[in-house]
């Protein structure tokens, strides 16, 4: 357990002396986070948007199309995490 | 850039990915490389397609005229009839155009030998949203009057008057520099996410198939089912660049009231 320990912090230790690995790391967190929020965001338009087929299937084309552009606007937030992920890699 | 090393495979560093060698007119404003070839071929196909099918008269279409047809019906009903109504007509050529033109150069990801999106770079893509970011402009001041665009667009009705201190710096922040920087980046950054993802599961199947043959197995399933998501993604970003140019066209065109 011990050992376990003081090879995490070694590994950590050069991890910060090096400092592309810190990098990486920060890359790869900050895609992750920055996909929580559109993630929720898209399930909450698609899930509207099958309520409102199902209810109205007559009217699925508009809410289709309206659904589209939802996901279009809540993806960009997802889209710019993705393209400083791309920055951030070394 | 050095090697990345995932999985103990090589993967390619992504420059190389995304940077092609010129081969014609080195060192000019007029080099070319493999993605101004995608292009001129996106365009060559999108300008056949309307061409030819524009020679054939004919009261039933056939062959190549059905595509465009049903291209033009697929603009029309989709996305003009859906965001600007009537008014929005005239604009279907000009959409039609764009919305083919956009998907041939996307398309080029799926297939084989060439197997590269050319929006995944980003010099056409923020250029057309910079036309588009002309366009709709122009017609709010052309159809609202200078002022009136102006005060529709940073000062929306319905609004309490002391919360347009907050409102109006984020209006014009988002209708002036975020719609054509989003419109771009959300075409490009989902051609580089495509192009990755396709890469990664094919340097994965073919570094398993040398090693151990059966272990390629599920890569190379995956490739298949993700070939087939990316064609479907090219669609979508052709069709999601053209309906938000028509929303953005067709709420300059007619301010909320």
């Amino acid at each position: 357990m011990l050992s376990l320990i003081a090879s995490t912090i070694s590994i950590l230790a050069a991890a910060v002396t090096e400092g592309e690995g810190l990098k990486a790391i920060g890359a790869g967190l900050g895609y992750g986070l920055a996909a929580i929020g559109p993630g929720v965001g898209i399930g909450i338009v698609v899930g509207a948007a099958i309520d409102a087929m199902t209810r109205q299937p007559e009217s699925a084309g508009t809410a289709r199309t309206t659904m589209f552009l939802g996901i279009a606007f809540t993806e960009a937030l997802a889209l710019i995490g993705f393209v400083v992920f791309i920055l951030l890699l070394p | 850039m050095s090697k990345l090393n995932v999985l103990a495979l090589d993967f390619p560093p992504v420059s190389h990915l995304f940077e092609w060698p010129d081969f014609a007119f080195e060192g000019t404003p007029l080099a070319m490389n493999k993605t101004v070839l995608i292009y001129l071929l996106a365009l060559a196909l999108t300008l056949g397609l309307f061409l030819l099918s524009g020679s054939k008269k004919g009261l039933v279409p056939r062959g190549i005229s059905h595509v465009a047809e049903g291209g033009i019906n697929f603009v029309e009903d989709s996305i003009v009839m859906q965001t600007m109504g009537n008014e929005g007509k005239k604009y279907v050529p000009f959409l039609t155009t764009m919305f083919f033109f956009i998907f041939f150069s996307n398309i080029f990801e799926v297939i084989p030998f060439i197997q590269f999106p050319a929006n995944a770079r980003m010099a056409v893509p923020i250029a057309m949203a910079l036309m588009v970011w002309v366009i709709y402009n122009f017609l709010g001041v052309k159809n609202q009057g200078f002022f009136g665009y102006i005060k529709n667009s940073l000062f929306p009705p319905g609004v309490p008057k002391a919360l347009y201190i907050i409102v109006t710096p984020i209006e014009f922040f988002s209708v002036f520099i975020i719609r054509p920087l989003s419109l771009a980046i959300r075409l490009w950054a989902n051609m580089v996410a495509g192009h990755l993802l396709l890469v990664t599961f094919a340097v994965l199947s073919a570094t398993l198939w040398d090693s151990t043959y059966v272990g390629a197995l599920a890569p190379a399933a995956m490739l298949t089912l993700m070939t087939g998501f990316e064609i479907l993604v090219s669609f979508l970003q052709a069709f999601i660049f053209t309906i938000l140019t028509a929303v953005y066209m067709g709420g300059a065109i007619h301010p909320e009231h």
